[in-house]
């Protein structure tokens, strides 16, 4: 059976600059797939190009299939029905995500209508029912309020009710906690996760946080300049990072208990997209770089079960120097 | 022991709002009663959520609020009226360090300018030894001479929180106030910041008082850590304790909810309810509303911060009740 997604060499270039680079990623029913890297990475990119949310200046190629179908370019109308119908995104700023002047019952409903086709009094049901599903008290009273009126975590709240009216098979959710307080992530990413238990929704999580990708999903793919450079299931991307920049990545994150160890700095910056390296874009920071990483970028090959990574350098050979800086 | 580089005693700040356009007038207590000592040397980690009062709480400490009571005592000298002479050449003892550092520095000059700045205000040296002190600075942190040359705009955020740094310490100062100095920076720029604070504490022998959301941040660069909770400290002490064994409710809810790789799903507490809202504090103990152990006493009285062990101090009413004694036992092992 075709995977629920499929991301076949997806390029993008803002004014002749390329951010992604060939990206080939899969999504299967059900799965919670998450995406790290820093800033500048292309891991939101990567879903809007997907979702055809970029400027139309903006050049995109590859392929994107949604069961075997291709979207990637397809015509506005089937487009919508599947934005919010099929794949819904949610953002890290909720309440720019929401319209200010519009009840948030009006919001959903509008959902409601596109991708359910109600009508009359089941929309104003059926939104009480999301606002209450996703934990928002007194609902039949809220419809009528307007986000101001919420927290920043109920706003992402209702993000997620509005996210849900159109019955999705994915939910794409880029960031959606990065706006929040540490108690409230906990909630929010809770209530993801049980929305996922109860309808069998697939996820992509897309976070700038190793730790929230590493507890809330099953498979991890970890983006760097434009290019996946490792992808694993996420206890064992962790446990035994192989990629020398998820090692580094894994190594800046101080710990929260055990003893204190001095932080592995990755040395320098992410390259300037415009002046890209020829070779790997991240040998001039790493520390086991040698010639062979100056030539071509790596390509994405397997090394195991449903294991990938990006790097020229022998995977057993890597360890040692590495686990020193770390132990420093 | 010697006395404390920096003691805070009961300070209380308030301010008036409005509840909508036409609403009545409200007090909003930010800092309701905050009390604790920073030794010469020592880094004070204050972690708490938006709203508990933290910034707040580090901009009395460097005097650039005054309490409404209470006192901040600054190498056992009460600190000078804002704005007089002596609270200016206070400034050159203690600084402050912002998380945006694009906000920080002025776009239109050089950052070799700006980080000479403080050394001209407070007519430090003569021309050719702020330039020699200047390049000095950039160098302490890591940026090279010509980065100096450059304006804001033209570096990386990592290198501007690092230039913000290299002017915070260009009057050689005693205390610094970090609020939320990495928050803004990516995972690898933050853990080089991070380094270089620690690296430049241990050299020059700063005195800091560290504020951030972020629970391993404050864990690696603070020895002692106080927990803020709607103007109120809740929990303070030796930050690997109080990590590794959290007494408070609303502690452990703060670590359960910090994720970590490798820790999957683990017994997380998930916490109901809001954020604590400054403008409407619950009567009693401002936790209880989301306290899954909250009883009647909770909703009546406000506990106060009792010592419970050597360097650990919780204010919980539970704890009077001997109702959570297996942490208490972890941390005393």
């Amino acid at each position: 059976m075709a995977p629920l997604v499929s991301i076949e060499n997806l390029t993008v270039a803002f004014d002749g600059v390329a951010v992604l680079h060939g990206i080939d990623l899969q999504v299967e029913r059900g799965e919670a797939l998450g995406l790290v890297g820093e800033s500048g990475s292309g891991k939101s990119v990567t879903w809007l190009a997907a979702l055809g949310l970029l400027p139309m200046a903006t050049s995109v190629g590859g392929r994107v299939r949604l069961e075997g179908a291709d979207i990637l370019g397809a015509p506005p109308g089937k487009l919508d029905r599947i934005r919010g119908g099929r794949i819904a995104m949610i953002f890290q700023d909720p309440a720019s995500a929401l319209n200010p002047v519009l009840p948030v019952g009006k919001q959903i409903g509008e959902s409601l209508v596109l991708h359910r086709g109600l009508s009359g009094a089941s929309i104003r049901s059926e939104a009480r029912h999301l606002l209450d599903l996703v934990g928002i008290p007194d609902p039949e009273r809220r419809l009528s309020s307007y986000p101001h009126e919420f927290s920043g975590g109920q706003n992402q709240r209702i993000m997620i009710a509005m996210a849900l009216a159109g019955n999705p098979d994915l939910l794409v959710a880029d960031e959606p906690t990065t706006a929040l307080d540490a108690t409230i992530q906990s909630q929010i990413l809770e209530l993801i996760g049980r929305v996922r238990r109860e309808t069998g929704m697939a996820l992509v999580l897309i976070s700038h946080d190793l730790g929230v990708v590493a507890e809330n999903c099953d498979r991890v793919a970890v983006m760097y300049a434009g290019r996946i450079v490792e992808e694993a299931a996420a206890d064992e991307l962790f446990a035994d990072p192989r990629h020398p920049y998820t090692l580094g990545l894994t190594g800046a994150l101080p710990p929260i208990d055990g003893p204190r160890r001095r932080l592995t700095a990755i040395p320098g910056m992410v390259p300037n997209p415009k002046a890209m390296p020829p070779g790997c874009a991240f040998a001039p920071r790493c520390s086991s770089s040698d010639r062979r990483c100056e030539d071509k970028p790596p390509r994405l090959r397997a090394i195991g079960e449903r294991r990938r990574i990006a790097c020229v350098l022998e995977t057993g050979a890597l360890h040692p120097p590495l686990l020193e800086a770390a132990a420093e | 022991m010697t006395a404390p580089l920096v003691k805070v005693d009961a300070i209380v700040r308030s301010y008036r709002m409005r509840t909508g356009m036409f609403g009545r007038v409200a007090d909003l207590r930010a800092v309701d009663g905050v009390s604790f000592d920073i030794r010469r040397g020592e880094t004070l980690g204050l972690v708490g959520e938006s709203g508990s009062g933290k910034s707040t709480t580090g901009r009395m400490v460097l005097g650039l609020e005054a309490p409404d009571s209470g006192s901040v005592a600054f190498e056992q000298a009460a600190m000078p009226a804002i704005g007089s002479a002596p609270w200016r050449s206070q400034r050159a003892r203690m600084q402050m360090i912002f998380q945006d550092p694009l906000g920080a520095l002025d776009r239109r000059w050089t950052i070799a300018r700006q980080v000479r700045e403080p050394l001209d205000i407070h007519a430090i040296g003569d021309d050719a030894s702020r330039a020699v002190r200047v390049d000095e600075l950039l160098h302490s942190v890591g940026l090279a001479h010509d980065q100096g040359l450059r304006y804001p705009h033209e570096l990386s955020g990592g290198q501007r929180q690092r230039a913000v740094i290299a002017r915070a310490l260009a009057t050689r100062p005693d205390f610094l106030v970090c609020d939320e100095p990495v928050s803004a920076l990516d995972v690898s720029i933050q853990a080089q910041v991070i380094n270089l604070l620690i690296d430049l504490q241990a050299e020059l022998g700063l005195t800091m008082l560290f504020i951030s959301h972020d629970l391993r941040v404050v864990r690696q660069i603070s020895r002692r850590v106080a927990v803020m909770y709607l103007g109120r400290i809740v929990e303070l002490g030796d930050a690997d304790h109080l990590f590794a064994a959290p007494q408070h409710p609303y502690t452990r809810a703060l670590v359960s909810a910090s994720p970590a790789p490798g820790r999957r799903n683990a017994e997380r507490i998930v916490l109901t309810g809001d954020p604590p809202n400054p403008a409407a504090r619950p009567a009693g103990c401002a936790f209880h509303p989301r306290c899954s152990h909250a009883f009647a006493r909770c909703r009546m009285e406000s506990p106060k911060l009792v010592e419970i062990a050597p360097d650990r101090s919780v204010a919980c009413h539970l704890l009077d009740a001997g109702t959570v004694p297996a942490a208490a036992s972890e941390a005393a092992a």
